[in-house]
């Protein structure tokens, strides 16, 4: 009897998984039904709310992509520096110090990031760059980048701790400085980790909602310029939900077809990051 | 020439150390610069009355009193639901099917769940619980959302918390012809409660914080009651945050700083019972 409720309870994670597939699915076939797969993906102008309706994602694909390259190019290098320097250098009273800083800043709520984007940064942004937009994806990247590098560096950190001391205690005695080992010993033998937590963090990024879309703007928009308004897949579907589409329409329908790629596209980065993780795990133990 | 080699190096060497020191110390000083801009924007506004007023459309009366309590039935309601579930999931996995295939199977499939976006969860919430089980816009619909969200946090720390008890506490009760439940319930569970505490704050932390998936499931932005049923409409915290940052006067982003600052408050007493509550379990731990 306390077993079954006990096992019930486990399996409703696996029931929680294939109730996110099912209803994507469904919902999406019903879309996919009025618009073809071709024009989805390959579309170039995203309008569908407007008449004559349009319904190429790749504006919003496009967008998403800006921000995880901007949050990327911010978090992966910071990250993985502080990484290095949490467990090659410093002492264990900065590591006590950075450490909960940076947990710190991972619990900080995404909308919080959100207004620190849009009333600090977008400001800076533009007494440098005049012609910014008020809503432009280089602010909304910031945060995003400074979201996700909490993760990678604690993530790097575990897979720097766990390249043995003795090999560095071997480079160290061919007299090699703290850069060389771990430029030619220490990052090599954590690559797998890192590689795999440089994945994971893209795919929060791929997935932030609530900061692309205050900061970032509603406007797909097929562009690179960092400094203009674009809109990202989340924050399209937070807009649609957020105005009052009836159910069983097309509009409403686009929130589940964009929410299936945005799944897909996650879920195939965090199999992928999972998968090298535990084959990294293998070599070391 | 050998020397000038070895200066290099060293010159490399401080060069890679300052690199990694000033990018490390960064994110201190980033954290420094959001708290205080936040601080500065929001002090003004904070008051008693910001607390106990409704939301308004002029920004000077606006306050939270709808929103702080939305959180406060969304976060008890999220408990009541995802803690018996959460641990009830990680006993089985941890206790009574370790090592199966189904459990490995269940075990990929929550650290997958763990990594999807939360804006998915609210389209899955739309679906089921607002459209399908017709519970609408409510705080039912709301907390069951949240607590899918949050279910793999809450289980993989009960896990981590269960596997820190020895197997030599389960073999001595198992020992004594006690049932693997009554060795649960009695020897494994109560040591245990410490670490699963301390897992469930963080998990609820996470959801005090969360907007997308609300927003998905139709909580409102403006709500001039207090909730009664759970059957109610109602907003949050950060819903209402998000609100009055995405309007364009100046004054509504001052109301959101306050707001945030109020949110963040919260967030500080969560974290601090945990780190209070791990740190009494590691004095007390004896084994």
């Amino acid at each position: 009897m306390i077993y079954s409720i006990l096992a019930l309870s486990a399996f409703l994670s696996v029931i929680t998984t294939i109730g996110i597939i099912f209803v994507l699915t469904t919902e999406s076939a019903g879309f996919f039904k009025e618009v073809s797969f071709f024009e989805f993906l390959f579309g170039t102008r995203w309008e569908p709310l407007l008449e004559p309706k349009s319904f190429g994602v790749l504006p919003l694909v496009s967008g998403t992509i800006t921000i995880v390259i901007g949050a990327g190019l911010i978090a992966l290098p910071i990250g993985i520096m502080t990484a290095i320097y949490l467990s090659e250098y410093a002492s264990p009273k900065t590591r006590s110090t950075i450490k909960p800083t940076l947990e710190i800043l991972a619990g900080i709520p995404t909308v919080v990031y959100g207004y620190f984007a849009l009333t600090f940064i977008t400001p800076l942004i533009r007494t440098v760059f005049p012609a910014t937009q008020i809503f432009n994806s280089a602010s909304a990247s910031i945060v995003v980048g400074i979201m996700i590098l909490p993760m990678v560096a604690s993530l790097c950190d575990d897979a720097i701790r766990s390249v043995p001391t003795s090999l560095r205690q071997g480079g160290f005695s061919m007299g090699a400085t703290t850069f060389e080992v771990t430029k030619s010993i220490v990052v090599p033998g954590a690559f797998s980790g890192i590689i795999a937590s440089f994945v994971l963090a893209l795919s929060r990024a791929f997935g932030e909602t609530m900061a692309v879309t205050l900061a970032a703007g509603a406007t797909p928009n097929l562009t690179i310029n960092p400094l203009e308004s674009i809109q990202t897949m989340t924050a399209y579907i937070v807009q649609v939900s957020l105005g009052d589409t009836p159910a069983g329409g097309i509009e409403y329908q686009t929130i589940f077809a964009v929410g299936a790629l945005l799944f897909f596209v996650t879920l195939s980065m965090n199999i992928f990051a999972n998968h090298i993780m535990n084959k990294y795990r293998e070599v070391h133990e | 020439m050998r020397t000038s080699n070895l200066d290099k190096r060293k010159k490399q060497e401080k060069r890679f150390h300052m690199l990694c020191k000033s990018l490390t110390w960064m994110s201190l000083v980033v954290l420094v610069i959001l708290l205080t801009h936040v601080s500065v924007e929001g002090f003004s506004r904070l008051s008693l009355e910001f607390i106990n007023s409704f939301p308004s459309r002029f920004a000077h009366k606006a306050g939270l009193k709808s929103a702080l309590w939305g959180s406060v039935w969304l976060m008890g309601m999220v408990f009541l639901i995802s803690v018996p579930l959460g641990v009830a999931s990680a006993i089985y996995l941890e206790e009574y099917n370790s090592k199966s295939k189904i459990s490995r199977l269940i075990e990929i499939n929550i650290s997958n769940l763990a990594g999807v976006p939360s804006v998915v969860y609210g389209i899955l919430g739309l679906a089921i619980f607002v459209r399908f089980f017709g519970l609408d816009r409510s705080l039912l619909a709301g907390s069951m959302t949240m607590s899918l969200l949050i279910l793999p946090v809450i289980i993989i720390a009960s896990r981590e918390a269960l596997r820190t008890i020895p197997q030599s506490i389960r073999l001595g009760s198992l020992a004594l012809g006690t049932t693997t439940w009554q060795t649960i319930w009695h020897h494994v569970l109560p040591p245990a409660v410490p670490g699963i505490l301390t897992g469930i704050i963080l998990a609820m932390s996470r959801a005090i914080g969360e907007t997308a998936p609300l927003i998905m499931i139709g909580a409102l932005t403006y709500v001039a009651f207090l909730p009664e049923t759970p059957m109610d409409p109602f907003t949050t915290l950060p819903i209402q945050i998000f609100n009055w940052a995405s309007r364009p006067q100046h004054a509504f982003q001052e109301v959101a700083a306050a707001g945030i600052i109020v949110l963040l408050t919260l967030l500080l007493f969560m974290n601090t019972a945990a780190v209070l509550i791990r740190y009494r379990a590691q004095k007390k731990c004896n084994w």
